[in-house]
């Protein structure tokens, strides 16, 4: 059973990872690798099932976190063109250049 | 009923991996990013619920469920957020939508009552 969520998972995060290279534009990147984290995060419960060790999880609850903040973090970058200033600065900084 | 238990998990987790799937490829077929992004939404939440809860029959009532609930729900929380960032970012950086312009609509749309 887990043997089949982990194989389509695969499947899909190699699919992903095309997107992830044909990407025209960033946005279809930074979305593509959105998605592959949380497939990794599934891919990793899955084998904690499938190896009966649970700690996995643990393991699977931190990498949504640090996905989630990745993604916004490389969005943010982009958007202002640096990550040191919050968004009130940089919106300022913005209008002056 | 441990029975019962196994076959519900194996259809939820047959059923997630087929929803994961079928976001994958949407994410790949489909031509413009905004149209991705829908695809991308699907395997992120109804997918990885799906799979997750899978996951939560096999375990049971123990710690591990705890677990999977909170990955469910931050996933749940997060997901849009995260795909909603990218739209907006994509946005306000200028990506417009590709959308079909106004002679295509119309040279296929059928007018009532004119007999062209």
């Amino acid at each position: 059973m887990f043997i089949g969520a982990t194989a389509a998972l695969l499947v899909a995060m190699a699919l992903t990872l095309i997107r992830a290279f044909a990407g025209p534009t960033l946005f279809d990147r930074v979305l593509a690798v959105n998605s592959f984290g949380t497939k990794t995060v599934l891919l990793i419960g899955a084998l904690g099932f499938l190896t009966d060790r649970p700690e996995f999880l643990d393991i699977a609850l931190l990498y949504a976190l640090v996905n989630f903040i990745g993604t916004i973090a490389v969005l943010k970058f982009f958007r202002y063109r640096n990550l040191g200033l919050s968004s009130a600065e940089s919106a300022d900084r913005e209008e002056i250049d | 009923m441990e029975m019962i238990l196994d076959i519900a998990s194996g259809a939820f987790l047959a059923a997630g991996s087929f929803l994961v799937l079928v976001g994958t490829i949407g994410m790949l077929r489909l031509p413009d990013f905004f149209t991705r992004l829908h695809a991308a939404g699907i395997t992120d939440t109804l997918g990885a619920e799906l799979l997750l809860i899978g996951m939560m029959l096999q375990a049971g009532f123990s710690l591990v469920t705890v677990k999977l609930i909170l990955i469910s729900l931050f996933i749940f929380f997060t997901s849009p957020t995260a795909t909603h960032a990218v739209a907006n970012a994509a946005r306000t950086m200028g990506l417009k939508p590709a959308l079909v312009s106004d002679e295509d609509i119309e040279a296929t749309s059928v007018r009532r009552g004119s007999a062209k």
